[in-house]
């Protein structure tokens, strides 16, 4: 039900919270993973090991969903400030890098998988996989809901007094894309060998 | 997907019309309800529960004799992994859940949940989770590595089995997760004006806690899930030796889930309990700030206590030290529950109804069971025990002895208040000391032939074990034909008060919190006007005030804070101090041991309390009432789950696609449709008048 | 966390102190040349100090992220707390989980 903000205990707004709440929950979700990663770094069965990672590249396609953040706050603030036309181009905008990260994830894997990392190397390529997978998987997601609130404000569905909408699902983006900061350092930067 | 492109101002933009129905088969259906919902999860549970029955007597009629061989050891290995599962998973979580649902909403003072659809889709999400779940017996592929699923002997058994058990709960936890972030949010942020977090219900503290629990541990298990199912279908490694995994983090991750989940399915019925004790005590709860901190550190040690799980598993001395202590730890706040309970009833004017009798044996079996837990801190005690019966009675003490003791107490208290009958007290007695008896006959000698040395999870009773340890089987298993029948009792008791039990009133057992302010069975609404909340006992208190002596009185017509403000009695943690004496007269309120009170005892307050409730003040109108619209989506979103849970079952990317695609579908009718016709989910300045 | 119910409420009125667009550009040019300096460490050595560097500069985007982009600086600080149990319960449980399973092969070993 959505009463009035003023209306709730806490003064907050029923969704917004909601999301929190979920976020606080997801961060559970990928520390399991990471935890997974740490423990297998040095377990690959005679496979490929870290050494495999094209820091420049990933760094570059890191840098894209970094980016991302950027127009994603800068769409919420268009949209505070009503202005429709710009918060939908904010919005295409970080779908579309949105994009070339999952993009140059999934070629990043192909490469790999041509390398002979794949997930039923080892271990170390499974938790690998598995966790980089995962963060691709909610990137995909993200876009999915950018992509459509982006449709649903060009019908109308979504309108300029509502800038909470745009503010809820940049809050997902925005974790998705802390989540790749830890990620970046922990698997690809730190040369834990 | 058509429904986009639909005109957006169009009152059907749904690719069907929205339903209206409140009530019959297709009500339930697309229901949003939270009391329906709770309902729902009610006969889901009973249903579950008759199953996991059944799998209990093929354990039981199995080790009846020694070397027995009724059941082959693969039809045990089913039945005790479906058994666990079962009863875990669809009966004590989501009979908790089924309490959650009902009375939520009513304990804060709100009209429903903070998000009544997603409500309707963790319900569905359960069930199609258990159906997942119990679809494998079409499949022959029941789970049969425990409930447990200890890896590397759920990765190695041939077949779909335990891809079925990871997909499955899966599934089911998916539903868990979002009721936890719906009823946080509801609990957090939809209290009735002036119910402040100390004014909360016990019941209502107690789930905020397991809700917690429950969006903390369900990513740890979801995540070792994900892994299991990666190992058993698609070949990746995490727990496969041969390249180096490490069974061990299985273990890990699932008792960091595991022991959690033990408080989410206790937790609840420790809040209904302290429910239904003050009532039937006729006072407050002893120590309620004790036993909401009691609650909360419970909640916040349950997550340090898991590797006693694992002591004789690969866990070194540091570790079996460490969690060693935090397990005597617990014992604590647990301890401190025990002893409010007990000092509730002491000196009250205790009414043994059948609700009473049930939380008394919550709290007689639950210290057994928690006696027995605390020798497993031990960590040689427990080195001795690991893997014995002694284990297995342990777990239904705390289970069955505690947490469905408490749930039935639950379910003999708020009967009247769902259906606004009785559920009949003679058959209940009945129903109580054959479950008590049937109960400990089972699970008592469990704990004489585990120290003997009977080992569990183990298909044939050894003849080596002895005579003593095969007569106590036997007595297990009369234990369950006694359960047998006083299952029998309830469902019979259950089915003949719905349909001709005694009327109840409104308030049958002279209640203490808000949900009983409103008419039984609860309207629609819940509230025909949201009350405003003064006391922790607010309708006690709007019942009741103490005159000088300390007794009782009734709180005359009128006199109540709500008509008068300069009379209002002090707040709940001072009440009683200087209440004015506006009516003379001694205290004159029936405390006889009758249960069920008749209307006069408490007319006079009662109909006070009640005006506020009743819809003819208002005319009986209740169109203004901002509620939710009945929706199919959360239904229709639900049943991608399935493709997308035998896709991954049998790594099938068409049914993956089909499902993902399914889902996305259900997602975007779902945020096509307003919460409510007619109305906008942010009302703009101009509707919000209407 | 009983204090919340009167404490939070007014921080909602605390939204008009947001950014600016100018300065989201400023924190998103920060936030690059952190990335920057993560990605030198590839090819500069600093001993002992590369893995605590690294650490530091995540620790400061994740800051900046959480604390601007999703403006938890000017939020209730209910959602703080709310990230900041998850983010700590992780580190804590995986932690402990992470140490005890690193205690077996140790004692193994000896």
């Amino acid at each position: 039900m959505s009463a009035a903000v003023e209306e709730t205990s806490l003064g907050l707004d029923n969704r917004k919270l909601a999301m929190w709440v979920f976020l606080g929950s997801e961060f559970m979700f990928f520390g399991a993973f990471i935890t997974a990663y740490l423990m297998y770094l040095n377990t690959t069965a005679g496979g490929p090991d870290g050494e495999i990672f094209d820091i420049v590249y990933t760094s570059v396609s890191s840098f894209v969903l970094l980016m991302s953040s950027l127009t994603m706050v800068l769409a919420h603030h268009a949209h505070e400030q009503g202005d429709m036309r710009r918060m939908r181009m904010w919005i295409l905008a970080t779908a579309f890098q949105g994009l070339v990260f999952v993009g140059g994830q999934a070629y990043e894997f192909t490469k790999f998988f041509k390398e002979g990392l794949v997930p039923t190397a080892s271990p170390f390529a499974s938790s690998f996989f598995v966790l980089t997978g995962f963060h691709g998987v909610h990137v995909t997601v993200g876009i999915i809901m950018l992509l459509g609130l982006w449709s649903y404000s060009r019908v109308g569905k979504v309108k300029a007094s509502q800038p909470l909408k745009t503010e809820i699902i940049g809050l997902y983006w925005h974790f998705v894309d802390v989540i790749w900061v830890i990620i970046f350092v922990v698997v690809y930067l730190i040369p834990w060998g | 997907m058509a429904t986009t492109t639909a005109p957006p101002q169009a009152r059907s933009r749904s690719v069907f019309s929205r339903p209206t129905a409140l009530d019959g088969f297709k009500g339930y259906l697309a229901t949003t309800d939270h009391k329906k919902i709770g309902i729902m999860y009610f006969w889901s549970v009973m249903l579950f529960f008759f199953l996991g029955g059944v799998t209990a007597w093929i354990i039981r009629a199995q080790l009846a004799s020694a070397e027995s061989t009724l059941v082959t050891e693969e039809v045990y290995n089913q039945a005790f992994t479906l058994h666990g599962l079962t009863m875990v998973f669809l009966v004590v979580m989501p009979l908790g859940a089924a309490f959650f649902n009902y009375l939520i909403p009513l304990q804060i003072g709100a009209r429903d949940v903070a998000f009544p659809r997603l409500n309707a889709f963790s319900f569905w999400t359960f069930l199609f989770g258990g159906l997942f779940l119990y679809s494998s017996v079409l499949f022959n592929a029941i789970p049969n590595g425990g409930w447990f699923g200890y890896a590397p002997l759920s990765t190695q058994i041939p077949g779909d089995n335990m891809a079925f058990y990871a997909v499955g709960l899966q599934i089911v936890g998916i539903s868990s997760l979002s009721a936890a972030v719906n009823f946080i949010t509801t609990i957090l942020n939809m209290r009735a004006p002036g119910m402040t977090f100390m004014r909360m219900p016990v019941f209502t503290w107690m789930t905020l806690v397991t809700n917690f629990l429950l969006l903390f541990a369900l990513p740890i298990i979801a995540v070792a899930l994900f892994m299991l199912n990666g190992d058993v279908v698609f070949g990746t490694q995490f727990f496969q030796p041969a390249t180096g995994g490490d069974p061990v983090l299985w273990q890990h991750l699932f008792w960091l889930f595991g022991h959690p989940e033990v408080y989410i399915m206790i937790l609840p019925a420790m809040g209904i309990v302290s429910e239904v004790m003050p009532t039937f005590s006729r006072k407050p709860l002893f120590g309620y700030a004790a036993m909401v901190f009691a609650g909360v550190a419970i909640g916040f040690i349950g997550f340090g206590v898991w590797a006693h799980h694992m002591f004789t598993s690969a866990v070194g001395p540091v570790a079996r030290s460490a969690f060693g202590l935090t397990t005597m730890f617990i014992a604590v706040p647990t301890g401190i529950k025990i002893f409010n309970w007990v000092f509730t009833m002491w000196g009250g004017k205790v009414k043994f109804t059948t609700a009473m009798l049930f939380s008394v044996g919550f709290v007689s079996m639950f210290t057994i069971g928690g006696l027995s837990g605390v020798t497993h801190a031990i960590v040689p005690h427990d080195a001795q025990q690991t893997d014995t019966y002694w284990i297995v009675a342990h777990f239904h003490y705390v289970l069955f002895g505690g947490a469905l003791f408490g749930l039935v107490s639950g379910i003999y208290y708020y009967f009247p208040k769902v259906t606004g009958k009785l559920l009949g007290e003679k058959l209940g007695k009945w129903h109580f000391w054959t479950w008590l008896l049937g109960f400990n006959l089972t699970f008592g000698p469990m704990h004489m032939s585990g120290l003997l040395g009977q080992p569990r999870r183990t298909a044939v009773l050894p003849a080596e074990l002895g005579t003593d340890v095969a007569l106590y089987n036997v007595l297990s298993t009369a234990g369950v034909a006694v359960l047998t029948v006083s299952a029998s009792i309830f469902l019979f008791n259950l089915v003949t008060s719905l349909r001709s039990g005694e009327a109840s009133g409104d308030d049958p057992w002279d209640a203490r919190t808000l949900e009983w302010m409103t008419p039984s069975p609860t309207p629609y609404v819940n509230f025909y006007e949201i009350p405003e909340v003064t006391a922790r006992d607010e309708f006690w208190e709007r019942k009741y005030a103490e005159a000088e002596d300390g007794s009782l009185r009734p709180v005359p017509a009128g006199a109540s804070q709500d008509h008068d403000p300069s009379t209002s009695p002090a707040s709940a943690d001072e009440h009683g101090d200087e209440f004015p004496a506006t009516a003379g007269g001694t205290a004159t309120v029936d405390t006889s041991g009758n249960a069920k009170a008749s209307p006069d005892d408490v007319a006079l307050p009662e109909d006070e309390a009640l005006a506020k409730a009743t819809p003819d003040d208002h005319g009986g109108d209740t169109e203004h009432i901002h509620m939710p619209d009945p929706s199919y989506w959360p239904l229709i979103m639900c049943v991608g789950l399935l493709p997308l849970g035998y896709g991954l079952t049998f790594a099938n990317p068409a049914l993956l696609v089909v499902g993902a695609l399914w889902l996305m579908m259900g997602l975007f009718g779902w945020i096509l449709e307003p919460v409510a016709e007619g109305d906008d989910d942010d009302p703009e300045p101009s509707a919000a008048a209407a | 966390m009983s204090d919340a119910t009167t404490a939070d409420a007014t921080t909602q009125a605390a939204h008009h102190d947001e950014p600016t667009v100018r300065q989201y550009v400023e924190i998103a040019g920060a936030l690059s040349v952190l990335t920057l300096m993560e990605f030198s460490t590839y090819f500069v050595e600093f001993g002992w100090l590369h893995i605590p560097i690294l650490l530091t500069l995540m620790a400061i985007k994740f800051g900046l992220i959480v604390g601007f982009f999703m403006h938890l600086k000017y939020d209730t600080r209910l959602y703080t707390r709310l990230m900041v149990t998850g983010l700590v319960g992780a580190l804590t449980l995986y932690g402990i989980a992470f140490l005890a399973i690193a205690e077996v092969p140790t004692l193994m070993g000896s």
